[in-house]
């Protein structure tokens, strides 16, 4: 028996009055996010196979990640510390963990622009949300980071003395600082904030970029200046030595410099510097926006994506 | 209950990088679909005025030359596409098997290519971990499932994505053309397993351009061409005003028997 056809005749109303979905509809971009979330077994699969295979047949596999970043961390510690005089014990530390935060930062950024073009034959292929893009993105950043905190690992136990010693400097006439102790553990909530950023950051800049693809070539054009910008290889000691109270506008360039905020919330903790309670307020403000705008966008465009990769 | 419904659905595709001066003449040939010039960007009017409503039990395929929207149309069945017009309502599980090589790595085994799958598909590792002697034992490939996936074949790909898609018991299932790779004994084997699945729960939309792909798989027929639906009705009837002529003419009478049609009796064929 041949099923009949079921074309509806043009008066004939098949379709049972079910309320229509709207394409744009914060329902719909918080469902997606949502079961996103809840795909948690795909995107960490996807994120760790995409490690896998950047590494696949290397002898060191992921841990060139972490080579890389040791040898980076080595080299400017070694230079910069020789350059601004300071104390190699507790500079180069600083600068290894600052790095690390930024390569996590540097990632989300230019991998963000990039989440839902590298993902172009899955998005056209199988129906899935698109925040499990994200996540993978989010995700393969934070084994990244994970791998490179092993560095850390070791940068501390070589310099655990100067590190712990209360009331060490940076750099000449620095902030004297508190020293490593218990609070060290703020860096995890200091982490979690950052991932917050990243997730709207991937998803803002993902979207945006999809549709226009002269996004990524702007944020790889920029990110070399912001990385010399914020105080990673440099420290804002420096800028108060150099200037003191009349620092002004230069003081403004650490301050109005997002990544700063960023970069504190979890370096700080991580070497035992003093952590300013500013830099959380900026650093929630920062996730309130961002997120506010990513949802924004994304109620809008999130069924054009499809359509633009 | 599953079922799709498509109201006046239109997808338009956005040509961003063409310039849109030499594409105001317009392209229009006999491949592809409209491209409208009326906003700044031009765009590729993909899909043209749908409206198709497919409920639980139907098997439809979709016939039409190349670009003539079924890919297309699937896309737009299974939710990838939203209509940039009208409405899509999809209620339902679905299950596309598409492009074989999206979302299966080549350098991993079967066995993981499966819980891949599985996982894009909405499964858990565990539900599918249930699932994996069961589809070692469809798809015949045996301790090849510990290979990896770069060793096999376009067939044996085809089983193990028609082993998973089978496996998870989905409402909706979408087959592009390309299954046709498999064999014939494999594929009546498959037959038997989809025609059960769509029984149970489900629906079913495969494109194809093998007839007797067609006949086997399907009852109903959608005709694709430029954008639009030129025809829906029974499969006979699509074939025949598609093909030309009646499409059970040259199937041999155990297929005709199977299927439970009447072998059209021509003058000239009729002695066969």
């Amino acid at each position: 028996m041949h099923a009949t056809s079921t074309v509806p005749a043009a008066g004939e109303s098949v379709a049972a009055e079910k309320p229509v979905p709207d394409r744009r509809s914060w329902n719909r971009a918080f469902a997606d996010i949502r079961d996103g979330v809840t795909q948690r077994e795909l995107w960490s699969h996807l994120g760790w196979q995409d490690i896998k295979q950047r590494y696949r047949r290397s002898v060191l596999g992921p841990l060139w990640i972490t080579m890389s970043m040791g040898v980076t961390a080595l080299g400017l510690g070694l230079l910069y510390s020789q350059l601004f005089g300071a104390p190699i014990g507790t500079f180069l530390p600083y600068i290894t963990t600052g790095f690390i935060v930024w390569q996590f930062i540097l990632g989300n950024l230019t991998e963000g622009t990039d989440t839902f073009i590298r993902n172009e034959g899955l998005i056209k292929h199988l129906p899935a949300p698109l925040s499990v893009y994200v996540l993978r993105t989010l995700w393969r950043q934070s084994i990244m980071f994970a791998h490179n905190m092993i560095i850390y690992v070791i940068v501390l136990a070589v310099f655990w003395g100067s590190l712990t010693k209360s009331g060490y400097v940076l750099t000449d006439n620095g902030v004297p600082q508190p020293g490593l102790g218990w609070s060290a553990l703020l860096a995890i909530p200091g982490f979690l904030l950052l991932a917050v950023n990243a997730g709207w950051v991937i998803l803002l800049f993902g979207i945006v970029s999809t549709r226009f693809r002269d996004i990524p070539q702007v944020i790889t054009s920029l990110i070399n200046l912001m990385f010399f910008m914020t105080p990673i290889v440099w420290t804002t000691d420096i800028l108060q030595n150099r200037f003191g109270e009349s620092a002004g506008w230069r003081d403004l360039v650490v301050e109005l410099n997002p990544l700063y905020h960023l970069l504190q919330l979890v370096r700080a903790p991580l070497i035992g510097n003093e952590q300013s309670w500013h830099h959380w307020v900026i650093s929630a403000g920062i996730a309130l926006v961002g997120w506010i705008l990513a949802l924004v966008v994304m109620r809008n465009y999130r069924s054009r994506v499809s359509y633009w990769v | 209950m599953t079922s799709i419904e498509v109201r006046n659905a239109y997808v338009d595709f956005p040509i961003f990088d063409a310039k849109s001066r030499s594409l105001k003449k317009k392209v229009l040939g006999k491949v592809g679909g409209r491209i409208g010039t009326e906003s700044k960007v031009p765009v590729i009017e993909a899909l043209h005025d749908i409206t198709l409503s497919v409920r639980s039990g139907d098997r439809v395929g979709l016939v039409g030359h190349n670009g003539a929207g079924k890919s297309t149309l699937l896309r737009l069945l299974s939710g990838i596409y939203e209509p940039t017009r009208g409405t899509a309502l999809i209620d339902g599980r679905v299950a596309p098997v598409f492009d074989l090589g999206v979302g299966m790595d080549q350098e991993i085994s079967g066995y993981e290519n499966i819980m891949v799958r599985g996982l894009y598909l909405g499964m858990t590792r565990k539900q599918m971990e249930k699932r994996v002697d069961d589809i070692a034992e469809f798809t015949e490939l045996g301790d090849y499932l510990s290979m990896p996936l770069r060793t096999y074949s376009t067939g044996m790909r085809v089983r193990l994505a028609l082993g998973v898609v089978t496996s998870i018991d989905p409402e909706i299932l979408l087959l592009d053309e390309g299954i046709g790779a498999v064999d014939a004994r494999f594929l009546n084997k498959a037959r038997d397993r989809l025609v059960d699945l769509v029984k149970r729960s489900g629906l079913l939309v495969f494109a194809s351009h093998q007839d007797d792909l067609l006949l086997e798989l399907c009852t109903s027929a959608v005709w694709m061409d430029e954008g639009r639906m030129k025809m829906h009705g029974s499969l006979r009837e699509v074939l025949k005003a598609y093909k030309g002529k009646d499409p059970y003419e040259n199937i041999s009478p155990q297929t005709a028997a199977r299927l439970g049609v009447e072998k059209p009796v021509s003058a000239s064929k009729g002695g066969e």
